[in-house]
């Protein structure tokens, strides 16, 4: 442990989650510090990953549309970063072009230092080289990240060898056995011969798993890992990456849209709004003092499976904006209860709230009197009394900012909820299509 | 606590008048054929296999599963939409199973569904004043184009959408201004029991939690009756007065929503609710959490005796062989076994998870 204190406050964050909710023996985890410290000539100090000013364009017929704009974090060995953050807000885009996943149309700026090594720009060659051994990735769905006409053991042996040249296939065989064994299938030894639609949703993404972590990568990025599973399943799915963390004492990025699941496992979280992040904190700022109004209306949204009275919900009124030819001032203010004149001026940067806490708002104060509390904050307007006729017809024309506006400007910005995952990309853009490419009733509603 | 769910004891017995849909035996088999020249069945998929259920009047009942545990299908049968294989379904003092399209006809003025994806539940080509009017069209409310035209811009406001904007087509719309457009169309006939197939689990959260608010308003205000399903337990207990939980085609536990949650008796319930993750870091990293293992079994060959013994936690390290003997030999029945409400285990026993 003392060693692992050395290497930041996010590390010994990690090895507490690890070790409170699963139980482990300490045995895995020391296993785990020392190979951090075993990074030849980098300081362990250092980030392991350095995203700074990333911006993505997806060049549409509608204009630019900016999905990523200005994405800076940090993560430092052994730990998790959860990203949270809605359809469409760019989380995903984000850990694609990490990896230099993106399509050859996106318009890619800023810096992703892996080691102190740019990725961006780098040759799909070379970034070969890095993705899989250094970075890996689970995807979310595990129907479509495995390939169908090749056995699972081809699959693991194959990501294998392919960093390791000089691997025989036997001992590559061998090591699938293990790591099909290590993320929980039974009899590993004759399933390795299987194909991906022998096993079902839960079983494959274990074996994504098993590919993910099978060169031993620094950083694991799994981009909403238990979105397509069911409740049971997700459980088991966290189980065991929490072990795949634990063997390959990889740090990660998780990428999810449930707060719950970033809640068990998170050191240090991040909250995206329209291709920013609005806040970043330790686990227990963003959950517990929130001072960003975003992620105070996120948690005040969510029911709670553990709650016996029955507050009412108290949703974010409004949608996410156009990513086509944003306004200025903050993206987030049009659907703000503290929204004030100044909002519309800036765009607020992301600010020092507390040590390691940081918020892009500039009524910061204002919020961490919630105290997470949202509502403290978002009452609920005339949009949800919706029975009250006299609250009806009035404030319609306007929009007076509430209601899930259908102004014109404000075009509907989800067309795949659903899919918050991979595919955030085609959203974006297929957002920009619906996108009118004129008007503006957002200045009057703000 | 209102003063209706007070009159209400111990889970299934309620004493709260008659219900108003009522379903015993409910069965939907889908056949599996074989191969060669002539199909001949050589399975079936028990999809739902022996349901009971009852709904009272101004209730919401929550009917919670993982995916294929026939939720879903449920519904569809007590609409009459996917014909029940048996059982019977009495509505309104009405039975549904073996009625005609044209007979169950005038019992879906009372009886609607709002369906899960709010992109593939509108038809794309039609205005939303159309898609609103139209089962008024088809049963005849409105005497004339005036009259449906109020109606319409009246029930778009209802559920909180502009009604100058009626004149647009779906795809104008996000996902949770479309679900409300769906809820409006189910509200045209002024039924009395909604159907609701997962209706907020394809919507981003801060735009869910408007539908679920928007979801309780309406049924305060127009007395209606909610059987809801959805796999999401935070949500079910949300809006639930009762629920039930399925697994592989059974209903294996109901209960009041705060007994259920507070006193879970059937090991599967256990499980599920254990599974669900706290958006709250400390009580959730405190938590012992029960992990079922392995994959629901194929609703074509369920175990024998209870269907959750294969991956039940109990069954495996807790019963001895003699107990485990029953369960592998004798079906549970769904019935109170001393734990204030009714479940489907031999062994049930309470305990809390949360």
């Amino acid at each position: 442990m003392s060693t692992l204190g050395t290497t930041g406050p996010g590390t010994s964050g990690a090895t507490a989650v690890g070790a409170s909710s699963t139980g482990t023996s300490t045995g895995t985890l020391s296993q785990a510090g020392s190979r951090m410290t075993s990074l030849g000539g980098f300081d362990p100090a250092a980030p392991l990953l350095q995203v700074s000013d990333l911006n993505v364009r997806f060049p549409t017929e509608d204009g630019s549309v900016h999905a990523v704009r200005g994405v800076d974090y940090a993560l430092r060995s052994g730990e998790v970063l959860g990203i949270v953050g809605e359809s469409g807000s760019g989380k995903s885009v984000t850990s694609l072009a990490v990896m230099g996943l993106l399509p050859q149309s996106a318009r890619v700026t800023g810096s992703v230092k892996y080691r102190g090594q740019e990725l961006l720009g780098q040759s799909d060659r070379s970034m070969s080289r890095v993705r899989g051994k250094g970075v890996s990735m689970i995807f979310q769905d595990p129907m479509t990240s495995l390939d169908p006409v090749y056995k699972i053991g081809y699959q693991i042996e194959e990501t294998l060898r392919s960093h390791d040249k000089s691997l025989s296939s036997k001992a590559a065989e061998a090591r699938a056995v293990d790591l099909l064994e290590l993320v929980g299938i039974p009899s590993a030894k004759d399933r390795v011969r299987s194909y991906p639609h022998e096993f079902s949703g839960g079983m494959r993404q274990r074996v994504v798993i098993a590919i993910a972590m099978a060169n031993q990568p620094e950083v694991i990025i799994a981009d909403e890992p238990t979105t397509a599973l069911d409740v049971t399943v997700q459980a088991q799915i966290m189980e065991v990456l929490q072990t795949a963390l634990q063997e390959t004492g990889a740090a990660m990025v998780l990428i999810t849209h449930d707060l719950g699941v970033v809640a068990g496992i998170a050191d240090r979280v991040l909250v995206m709004y329209a291709g920013r992040p609005v806040e970043l904190g330790s686990v227990e700022d963003i959950y517990y003092e929130p001072r960003m109004p975003y992620t105070l209306g996120l948690l005040g949204s969510l029911p709670r499976v553990d709650s016996t009275n029955r507050e009412r919900l108290t949703p974010i009124q409004g949608s996410p904006p156009s990513m086509v030819n944003m306004p200025p001032g903050c993206p987030f203010a049009p659907r703000c209860p503290l929204h004030i004149a100044e909002c519309d001026a800036d765009e607020p940067p992301l600010v020092q709230v507390g040590p390691a806490h940081n918020a892009a708002c500039i009524r910061t104060d204002e919020v961490a009197r919630a105290h997470g509390r949202a509502a403290e904050i978002f009452n609920e307007t005339a949009d949800d009394a919706v029975l009250s006729a006299s609250a009806l017809p009035a404030d319609l024309a306007t929009g007076d900012g509430a209601r899930e506006a259908t102004a014109p400007g404000t075009p509907p910005p989800s067309q795949t909820e659903a899919g918050a995952g991979r595919s955030d990309t085609g959203s974006v853009v297929s957002t920009a299509n619906t996108a009118p490419t004129t008007g503006t009733t957002n200045g009057d509603r703000a | 606590m209102s003063a209706p769910t007070t009159e209400r004891t111990g889970g299934g017995a309620v004493q709260r008048g008659e219900p108003i849909l009522t379903v015993r035996g409910l069965e939907k088999h889908f056949p599996i054929k074989g191969g060669g020249l002539i199909k001949r069945t050589v399975g079936a998929v028990r999809a739902v296999d022996g349901v009971d259920l009852d709904l009272y009047p101004g209730e919401v009942l929550g009917l919670v599963g993982e995916s294929g545990c026939g939720k879903s299908t449920t519904g569809r049968a007590i609409l009459n939409l996917q014909p029940a294989t048996a059982g019977s379904v009495v509505f309104q003092g009405r039975e549904v199973v073996g009625l005609s399209r044209k007979q169950m006809r005038p019992l879906r003025r009372d009886i609607q569904l709002v369906f899960q994806d709010p992109y593939a539940s509108l038809n794309p080509r039609l205005p939303v004043f159309d898609i609103v009017a139209e089962p008024m069209i088809i049963h005849g409310l409105a005497k004339d184009d005036t009259q449906l035209r109020a109606k319409v811009r009246q029930l778009v406001e209802t559920v909180g959408l502009n009604p100058e904007h009626t004149n647009r087509y779906p795809a104008e719309f996000s996902g949770g201004q479309r679900q409300r457009i769906g809820i409006a169309r189910a509200l045209a006939l002024q039924p009395k029991v909604l159907v609701l197939d997962e209706p907020v689990s394809a919507l981003d959260v801060s735009i869910q939690a408007g539908v679920i608010n928007l979801l309780e308003d309406l049924k305060n205000e127009l007395g209606l009756s909610y059987l809801f399903i959805a796999h999401d337990l935070s949500v079910v207990r949300h809006i639930s007065d009762r629920i039930a939980v399925m697994y592989l085609g059974r209903i294996i536990e109901i209960a009041e929503r705060d007994e259920l949650f507070s006193r879970p008796a059937h090991p599967y319930t256990q499980a599920l609710l254990s599974a669900i993750p706290l958006p709250d870091p400390r009580r959730e990293r405190a938590r012992q959490r029960i992990i079922i293992t392995g994959d629901v079994p194929s609703p074509a060959n369920p175990p024998s005796g209870c269907r959750f013994r294969t991956r039940c936690q109990k069954f495996a390290n807790v019963l001895t062989e003699g107990e485990r003997e029953v369960c592998m030999t004798v079906d549970p029945k769904l019935e109170e076994r001393g734990t204030g409400h009714l479940n489907a285990c031999h062994y049930a026993e309470t305990t809390s998870v949360l």
